[in-house]
């Protein structure tokens, strides 16, 4: 047997008590570098792969570390009564765990020996290959889809949606579970005809069977400045729940179960 | 066991009912003074028990009494709702001091009319050197009184009150009523030999049972009467046919043993709060209501009896009742004690005495009491192990989101064997409840004395810092001058020299005041209803309880830990800073500045201590040595330099975090305390326990507390239970939780208290209640003892405080009770405020 407890990948940070990132209680893992570039991102320090430092309330902070996957999982195991208890798990989040697939996939199989449920949050912007390293220590895939318009996709992220879209039809085979969920971004995609083509899409995805609209915030407003870059999205305003509630109902014509949050 | 949990409705009048009460400022009346103090004349020269006796017989037949607007229970303490009696035989001095400010101060003011005033003054002629206070202080050692004096501990809560603390045998008195009681004593007495050499003792205290039970069944045919009167006036014959029958209800309870749900109600209640008429003491904890309650509701709704609907109304208002009943204190124990609390804890489901899971009906019904009449009593707790169903825990949960810290939580699993290893067999174990905030016992058999002393452990690291001395004077022993020691555990033992000391004399201020109040205040009607004083003959401040324990809780673990943890790598380890650097810089408030009445205190020492010396020391240099103290003579340069030390402070690791190595050293710290107390005894024939809670009191007396050297500032709050210090967990709430639960649960069997606090998104949904309930078993599973929650978001309590008026009803946790926020003071509040948000 391969030693991939030794495998090592790099992370920014490790979240427990997390409960909007599937089911039940579950620790977040943080994988730096992203293939997008999300205007909207409120882990813009994610982005990059190289280690940088950030300023946070006013003190320079390092972001990124090199671990291994038996470092992790030492941490991930202090929650073990947790997981059990209230149905949770591991959630690989970022960034995009798939721009470091064999720590990805050494990491979600640790957790599996462990027994535990695995979770990834991802946009599935990789090649099916890459994504199939993963999918045998997967529980639940988590997946972005943010806009079926491909160039209105590559204004804000900075890349077209083709791959993704074609990605999630074959996740819908493939995956265990997949659930779609949809960043809604005043400026980009919160019409409720926008929405309505989403949930569309998501409809025709084999299996699946749930969407999850993740409303605007501006939590990550603060970490543009602190990494030196332009917050380009300053000027719009977080929506109204009724709004959301709204775009709910538009989102429900489609036939899946939606709901608001995580 | 199968229960019915669908939840019952609110009926109308509970909302009513609960604004009268919440009306006007509670005010303090004189009657019971002025009715105990005649009798005390008249019974000069009489033993004690027969005195306390009589006094009780005469307060009991001479006490207004007055039924609330549409109650269903009778009995009330005070003319005015929330009133309250005073209790000169415990300690007056206080009260007649603070005549002027209890209606202005800022924690539980009390409004007391001139003539209240004026007779109380009357009263407190008779009571100079007669009070149990006087003779604990009388007993205490000097060293004792010394370590007092400097804050090292406070025995405040015995010193100058009551004991209370003790669930009583409700379950005997709803089965056989009082007159059983008395034929239970009389069988006694006709036991007695006069040959006998305790004779004396045992005849005298079993007729002070007879007569003071013969008191009570004549006091409630005294409210069958005022019921009789008020239902002939009455004119709506719905309440005209409630108050027969509550006039009814008196007649047969608590006399003779219930025969109905209404019949046991209005018995328990009356049993409730008899007891703190006859003494101040306070946590008269109703405890396993759903239990011993349970046949009577069962009984009834099975004949028809009554309906689900009227059995909750009859709970609520019980629950009312229980916030009617109030206590005034000294201005420093109501802020440690803030918020009007009397602590009554009462605890639904956990197993019965073959360890089986005894949820029931009631168990559900006592939440939903809680949901309708939103108020701060009973301190409501749950019991939950793992044959607790779900749908309790769940209930439970859905009761916490509601933001009023109750219920809190508590672990069978751990409980249980911490009480065997006290030597309570299993099947009374399992059959535990908790009195006042946290601390568990069997009931009925306990006289536990739970809430004994606060010792504040960051005072212990004081006392390393300068060789046993404080404010001038050698308080404790000399370790040794903290720069001439070598290596950490040089330090960590001069703590524990300190500790055993300190710990010593805390025995000695407890023993001392047990003593008096065995002397001077053995309290027949409370004995009557607590194994074994009868067979005994003894009351149970003579030791008449099957149990006795003393339980002085210790707190500032976290800081402690923490600050023993900066010493050992920033000093000794890393060398980053020098112990003359770190004991000039607590001097100093790590250049943040001292208030004056601390540099007074300053002053003061340095005199002392250049007098000592044998130097003259005149005026001027006095006042120069003020202002340097009050302005810390800090320099530019110092003061970059504190703030440094204080940013390699902050680096070190802390407690509340999940780490191993740290939460292990703390479990360390807390040994210091639990275990040296373990090795001593008190009067009664037990030994004394730890607790690991302050009650409040991290608040009052951190204002007694210099800075420490974990980073925190002098004169500012102390971390609360046995969590972290405010801030310092930044992991979340399971790392916190596991870090609690890596000290030793077991050994504190006085209990422990963790807080937590949640922003209310956290429990939104029914998935929000299933993590919920998932973190408290998880936390369960690593062994933590007790855990409440508030559930409260920063933006409300800070609303709350700019606009008290919008926030009469916002209940929080404070700390093993719940109380109304805007009746807190500031600092306690702000202490609400600050501890560490869990938010997502």
């Amino acid at each position: 047997m391969e030693d991939y407890g030794k495998v090592t990948g790099r992370i920014f940070d490790i979240q427990r008590y997390s409960i909007h990132d599937g089911p039940g209680i579950r620790t977040i893992v943080f994988l730096k570098g992203c293939v997008l570039r999300c205007r909207w991102c409120c882990n813009p320090e994610s982005q990059e792969y190289k280690i940088q430092t950030m300023t946070v309330a006013g003190k320079e902070k390092v972001i990124g570390r090199d671990v291994t996957v038996d470092e992790v999982m030492l941490e991930i195991v202090k929650d073990n009564q947790y997981y059990r208890r209230s149905g949770g798990g591991v959630t690989l989040s970022g960034g995009e765990s798939l721009c470091q697939p064999e720590f990805a996939a050494a990491l979600l199989r640790a957790c599996k020996d462990n027994g535990l449920h695995t979770a990834i949050e991802s946009t599935a912007c990789a090649p099916f290959e890459t994504i199939e390293k993963i999918l045998p220590y997967l529980d639940l895939y988590l997946m972005d889809i943010k806009h079926v318009d491909s160039a209105k996709h590559k204004e804000f992220t900075g890349k077209s949606n083709e791959l993704i879209l074609e990605n999630a039809m074959k996740l819908g085979k493939a995956a265990k579970e997949l659930i779609i969920r949809v960043p809604v971004i005043p400026t980009f995609n919160n019409t409720e005809r926008e929405i309505r083509a989403i949930a569309n899409f998501a409809s025709k995805i084999p299996n699946v069977k749930e969407l999850h609209l993740l409303p605007y915030h501006r939590l990550g407003q603060d970490k543009y400045e602190g990494l030196g870059r332009e917050y380009t999205l300053k000027n719009i305003e977080p929506m109204t729940d009724e709004y959301m509630q709204t775009l709910l109902k538009a989102a429900s014509e489609s036939g899946l179960k939606c709901q608001i949050g995580g | 066991m199968k229960y019915n949990n669908t939840p019952v409705a609110k009926s109308e009048r509970i909302s009513r009912m609960v604004d009268y009460l919440y009306s006007k400022m509670p005010e303090i009346e004189a009657d019971r003074a002025i009715l105990i103090t005649e009798s005390y004349k008249q019974t000069e020269g009489e033993p004690v028990i027969t005195r306390r006796a009589k006094a009780f017989a005469h307060i009991m037949d001479n006490l207004p009494i007055t039924l609330r607007p549409e109650e269903l229970i009778a009995g009330s303490a005070t003319k005015s709702p929330r009133g309250c009696q005073v209790f000169p035989e415990y300690s007056f001095d206080w009260l007649e001091k603070e005549f002027d400010t209890v209606e202005h101060r800022e924690a539980d003011p009390f409004y007391i009319a001139e003539d209240t005033k004026k007779k109380l003054h009357e009263v407190y002629k008779y009571w100079p050197g007669k009070t149990t206070s006087e003779l604990a202080t009388s007993y205490m050692a000097p060293e004792t009184l010394l370590a007092i004096e400097h804050n090292i501990f406070t025995a405040g809560n015995y010193y100058y009150n009551g004991v209370g603390h003790v669930t009583v045998k409700y379950d005997e008195v709803l089965a056989i009523g009082y007159r059983g009681i008395i034929e239970k004593a009389k069988a006694e007495l006709a036991k007695c030999n006069v040959g006998d050499g305790d004779y004396a003792k045992r005849s005298h205290f079993l007729e002070a049972v007879i007569m003071s039970c013969e008191a009570v069944i004549r006091y409630a045919r005294r409210y069958a009467q005022l019921a009789l009167d008020e239902a002939e006036k009455c004119t709506d014959p719905v309440r005209k046919q409630e108050l027969l029958m509550m006039a009814k209800n008196c007649v047969n309870v608590p006399e003779k043993g219930a025969t109905s749900f209404w019949e046991a109600c209005q018995t328990v209640w009356f049993i409730q709060m008899i007891l703190q008429i006859e003494s101040s003491g306070h946590s008269i904890s109703p405890g396993r209501f759903d239990q011993y309650m349970y046949p009577y509701y069962e009984k009834d709704i099975k004949e028809g009896v009554i309906t689900r609907e009227f059995a909750q109304e009859l709970m609520d208002n019980f629950w009312i009742k229980l916030n009617d009943l109030n206590k005034v204190r000294d201005a420093a124990s109501a802020e440690g004690f803030a918020g009007y609390g009397l602590f009554q804890n009462l605890i639904a489901g956990g197993q019965n005495s073959e360890g089986i899971d005894v949820t029931n009906d009631l168990s559900f019904m006592c939440l939903e009491a809680t949901l309708h009449v939103r108020l701060p009593q009973p301190s409501l707790s749950v019991r939950i192990w793992n044959g607790t169903p779900d749908d309790f825990l769940l209930k439970a949960a859905e009761v916490t989101r509601e933001g009023m810290g109750v219920p809190a939580y508590y672990n069978d699993e751990v409980i249980i064997p911490s009480l065997v290893n006290r030597g309570i067999p299993i099947e009374e174990a399992r059959e535990y409840n908790i009195i006042g905030c946290v601390e568990p016992q069997k009931a009925g058999k306990t006289e536990g004395w739970h809430d004994a002393a606060f010792f504040n452990m960051c005072r212990i690291l004081e006392l390393v810092f300068s060789n046993g001395m404080s404010k001038g004077v050698q308080i404790g022993p000399k370790t040794g001058d903290i720069l001439q020691m070598k290596t950490f555990e040089e330090v960590f033992e001069a703590y524990k020299i300190q500790m055993e000391y300190m710990i010593s004399l805390l025995v000695n201020a407890d023993n001392a005041i047990d003593m008096a109040h065995m002397e001077r205040a053995p309290l027949p009607f409370e004995s009557c209803m607590v194994d074994d004083c009868i067979a005994r003959g003894k009351s149970l401040q003579e030791g008449g309880a099957v149990y006795n324990f003393t339980g002085p809780q210790g707190f500032g673990i976290a800081n402690v830990a923490d600050s023993l943890m900066v010493i050992k790598k920033l000093v000794f380890e890393e060398k980053k800073i020098t112990m003359a650097e770190l004991k000039k810089a607590l001097e100093d408030n790590f250049g943040k500045g001292i208030a004056p009445e601390v540099a007074q205190e300053v002053t003061t020492q340095v005199v002392k201590e250049l007098m000592a010396k044998g130097e003259k020391v005149s005026e001027e240099q006095i006042a120069q040595i003020f202002v340097t103290a009050l302005n810390g003579n800090v320099t530019e340069a110092q003061k970059k330099r504190y703030d440094e030390m204080l940013a390699l402070i902050e680096e070190v690791p802390k407690y509340g975090n999940d780490i191993e190595d740290i939460d292990m050293f703390a479990r360390e710290v807390a040994y210091t305390y639990t275990k040296p107390l373990e090795k001593y005894t008190n009067p009664r024939g037990g030994i004394f326990q730890a607790g690991l809670y302050p009650v409040s009191a991290n608040v009052p007396l951190g204002k007694q507390t210099g800075a420490t050297p974990d980073g925190r500032l002098a004169r500012t709050p102390i971390a609360d239970g046995v969590g972290p210090m405010s801030g310092r967990d930044t992991k979340g709430p399971t790392a916190t939780a596991n870090s609690v639960a890596r000290l030793d649960h077991f050994i504190a069997s006085n209990g422990t208290l963790f807080n937590q606090k949640f922003h209310p998104s956290a429990l939104k949904g029914q998935s929000g209640l299933l993590t919920f309930a998932a973190l408290v078993r998880g936390y369960f599973d690593k062994k933590g003892m007790h855990a409440q929650y508030n559930v409260v978001s920063r933006e409300t309590l800070l609303d709350a405080q700019k606009n008290p008026e919008k926030y009469k009803t916002l209940v929080v946790r404070v700390a093993g009770y719940s109380a109304l926020f805007t009746t807190l003071s500031r600092s306690l509040q702000d202490d609400i405020i600050n501890r560490t948000e869990q938010g997502f």
